[in-house]
């Protein structure tokens, strides 16, 4: 019986028998839930209508009205109407007629139970859980670094981006994998598209993974030169997270919210601390570095991170995270909605037009699509959300409210990081996100620069950089580009309004310099440590020994491969004079939507070999979009004839300046540098070349696995299905947040069975 | 289950909702790993002693030693 109906398991009858006589249903009945989401009470008809009423009345306050300024409190408005509608109606269809979960099916967590790996997981904690797993610093950053053309562009694209193609994508590959035992999005490249598909997704996921981890190093770089109050407060998350993990596997084995809150308060001391430290002149001195010392400090630490044993660094670094991030977001939210800070920014900016932006090069299409990856769409959830969270998820139909109610949130996070980021003052944010070698890197110079770019109503002097340099007690704000100081800032500014006033602006600033750090931290520790074992695998084919994950060589080799890879990328970024956001932050999201490409291609050959031709377009939509946006973008990268924009129009223009004779050319102050320029756009040039052809590789394979399933269909031909084997199930939860009437009289059946009865015997199959 | 029993309705209701919270915290932050394992343990009836609460998170964070989570940007 290892084969399924072609259509998912729609009834119990015959394949699915009930697991046990004496248990209740594991299932709301179908026709019952039908009657229920079918049945539109007058009450029911009025809160949405309310919704949608709220929710369009906010979008015409955003994109309609022109006015001088526009309140915050319409992007909460704006954004979570929409995620309602979208969750409601949107995911439902998906639910209903793509991916058909059954609750009668037990999941891996329930057919492979082992109390450690695989435990079902009550559906609020998980969806905590998967949060803080997906959610981290890229939310924070990529929109901030595409206010610059505008706040419009990028809302638009949040909003509607994450309801039809982020949240699909989580949603998706989580249901996917989860009836798969859990299996990543490499196996699952590998059986729906066969060797070549299944290889070059491998490869383009190890590239792509290395571009991500030095981005986001290169951002925790460029937050923390020059600024020794950070660099002692992020330095010391180092001794606390050892401590930490001493503490939990010496001292007090398991007490894991004891030594978080342990760990937070002496976070907190640590970021006080820093100030004092950085106010002494010894402080100063020591912890002054350049953005080069700090680059290779981070890639020594990466190195070390990844080889020693989990519980010294990474699991007690992994608690401060989650901690800190939920308070996080608490804080956003508190500071947008109580201050509601008015926005000055327009809607569209001058540069929204151009394709020659400071902060970032490129037009609005592609680059603004990609420049905002994490909160709309982000490739990487796809290894999150196949793997762990799918061996935890206790029924089916939770993978919806998990899944797409997940990535929901971080698209709100996303929105909140954006508003917080443009409540500053214009002239400071181009002043903050232009490269030194625009700025000047003076206050003076900066202020002289933005001034002279003819923006409306933007007027700074340099006592007002230099103001807000001194209340966030750092030496100078401008260049401080990576989209972290920026946002910063921002927090700092409107959290000042009710806590603390101008005199604690500085620890906010540090506040937030020290989470988006600790976000960036765990996700290279993790991220090297990830790619380290996928790179150990791919050459185990080869050399078998090096799948030994106890072999040390072989473990050190690749580890030591894994961060040189990121390592080079982030040095070239740091010592790049055009700015390394600037050239290379494009190259973070093109990265990353190539990631969620290559996912969305899996998807969409698994959904046509199950037979959902009908509802394809749920995934052919956003994954031609993606396509053709990132696609667009390598291409413009690769071949454009602009410098800012074009990497090997930039290495032409280097190349030829050098062989004239120039010593000084553009951005690029001595021949060194020149030379500098020449390399880097040469590797980063075949860095895109290699990733769009590995993901056009990908996508093809997935078009053909799909045309294939297709003809089978109509031949009459079954499709091979790499499912699990349906086993019954003999636990019931509810679907989502709040139990419907149906689930709650089902969940009283199952708490009216002797205890006995309840627990589970998922061990014996 | 067992921790809050018996003491659910004689508690403030604010005491209540911060006990609540701090129960899904815990559950987010992975903290009653080895509670559920020891439920798993219990319910799956195996001959064997489940193991000790140190042992336990030991074995835990060694086998994410060859067995990484990923955290996402």
């Amino acid at each position: 019986m290892g084969t399924m109906p072609e259509d998912g398991t729609r009834t119990a009858d015959g394949e699915l028998n009930p697991a046990d006589e004496a248990l209740p249903p594991a299932s709301v009945d179908d026709a019952v839930r039908d009657a229920e989401e079918r049945r539109w009470t007058p009450a029911k008809i009025a809160l949405w209508v309310a919704i949608a009423l709220l929710g369009g009345v906010a979008w015409f306050m955003l994109a309609i009205v022109r006015g001088e300024t526009v309140n915050a409190i319409w992007f909460v408005f704006a954004s979570v109407c929409t995620y309602l509608i979208g969750y409601r109606f949107y995911s439902k269809v998906i639910e209903r007629y793509l991916l058909k979960p059954d609750d009668r099916r037990a999941t891996p967590a329930e057919y492979k139970a082992d109390g450690k790996d695989y435990v079902r997981t009550d559906r609020n904690v998980l969806f905590g859980h998967h949060f803080a797993a997906i959610a981290g610093a890229g939310p924070l950053v990529g929109p901030v670094i595409a206010a610059q053309m505008g706040y419009l562009p990028g809302t638009i694209w949040i909003i509607i981006g994450v309801v039809l193609a982020g949240a699909v994508q989580d949603y998706l590959v989580m249901f996917f994998s989860m009836r798969r035992g859990g299996r990543s999005l490499g196996q699952m490249a590998r059986e729906e598209l066969g060797v070549i598909g299944g290889t070059a997704a491998l490869v383009a996921t190890l590239l792509i993974m290395v571009i991500i981890v030095a981005i986001l190093a290169l951002v925790v770089v460029n937050a923390l030169g020059e600024s020794p109050w950070g660099v002692f407060s992020v330095g010391m998350t180092i001794p606390i997270a050892l401590f930490m993990g001493v503490y939990l596997r010496y001292l007090r084995p398991g007490k894991v919210m004891e030594v978080s809150i342990i760990g937070f308060v002496l976070l907190m001391a640590a970021i006080i601390g820093g100030g004092a430290v950085a106010g002494t002149e010894w402080g100063a001195a020591f912890f002054h570095l350049d953005k080069v010392t700090i680059a290779w400090g981070l890639i020594v630490y990466g190195f070390i991170a990844a080889i020693l044993p989990v519980w010294l660094l990474l699991a007690p670094r992994d608690y401060l995270s989650t901690f800190m991030k939920i308070g996080v977001i608490a804080m956003l939210a508190v500071a947008i909605i109580v201050v509601r800070p008015e926005i000055t920014v327009p809607a569209f900016s001058e540069f929204a037009g151009r394709e020659n932006g400071p902060v970032f090069s490129g037009a609005l299409f592609p680059f603004l699509f990609v420049t905002i990856a994490c909160g709309a769409l982000s490739g990487f959830h796809a290894l999150i959300s196949s793997g762990t969270t799918p061996k935890l998820i206790e029924k089916e139909r939770q993978t919806r409210f998990i899944g797409y109610g997940g990535m929901l949130m971080e698209s709100f996070v996303a929105i909140m990081a954006l508003v917080a980021a443009i409540s500053i003052d214009r002239g400071i944010y181009f002043a903050m996100n232009a490269p030194a070698a625009l700025t000047g890197g003076t206050a003076e110079t900066a202020a002289q620069w933005v001034n002279g770019l003819g923006l409306a109503g933007v007027n700074i002097t340099p006592d007002v950089l230099a103001d807000t340099a001194s209340n966030v007690g750092e030496e100078s704000i401008v260049s401080r580009s990576g989209g972290a100081p920026t946002l910063a800032v921002g927090l700092a500014h409107i959290m000042q309004q009710f806590i603390g006033g101008t005199g604690m602006m500085a620890f906010w600033y540090h506040f937030a310099i020290m989470f988006e750090a600790l976000f960036i931290l765990t996700a290279v520790d993790a991220g090297t440590r990830v790619a380290r074992f996928m790179l150990q695998d791919s050459i185990g084919n080869f050399a078998p020994k090096f799948k030994e994950a106890s072999w040390r060589p072989g473990a050190w080799l690749c580890t030591a491969i894994m961060v040189g890879a990121w390592g080079a990328v982030l040095l070239m970024g740091v010592t790049d004079p055009l700015g390394g956001i600037n050239t290379l932050f494009p190259l973070f999201g093109i990265a990353n939507q190539l990631l969620a490409a290559i996912a969305l291609a899996v998807c969409m050959a698994i959904a046509a070999k199950r037979g959902s031709f009908r509802y394809l377009w749920i995934v052919a939509v956003p994954l031609a979009f993606t396509a053709v946006v990132t696609i667009t973008a390598s291409i413009h990268k690769i071949f454009s004839s602009v410098p800012a924009v074009g990497y090997f129009a930039n290495n032409a223009a280097f190349s030829k300046a050098l062989a004239d004779g120039t010593t000084s050319f553009g951005t690029a102050k001595t021949t060194a540098a020149m030379e500098a320029v020449v390399r880097n756009t040469m590797i980063q040039g075949w860095l895109s070349v290699i990733f769009v052809v590995l993901s056009i590789i990908v996508i093809v394979t997935a078009v053909v696995a799909t045309v294939k399933a297709v003809r089978n269909t109509t031949a009459g031909i079954p499709n091979a299905n790499n499912e699990d084997r349906p086993r019954p199930s003999r636990v019931y939860a509810p679907a989502g947040l709040i139990p419907t009437a149906a689930e709650r009289e089902l969940m009283a059946e199952w708490n009216k069975l002797p205890a006995d009865l309840r627990i589970e015997r998922a061990g014996h199959h | 289950m067992s921790a809050n029993a018996g003491s659910g309705g004689l508690l403030h209701p604010v005491a209540q909702a911060f006990r609540g919270f701090s129960r899904y915290l815990q559950g987010v932050m992975g903290a009653d790993a080895y509670r559920k394992y020891l439920e798993h343990h219990a319910a799956a009836g195996h001959g064997t002693p489940p193991m000790d609460e140190r042992a336990f998170w030991r074995d835990r964070t060694d086998r994410q030693d060859t067995n990484p989570q990923g955290r996402c940007c």
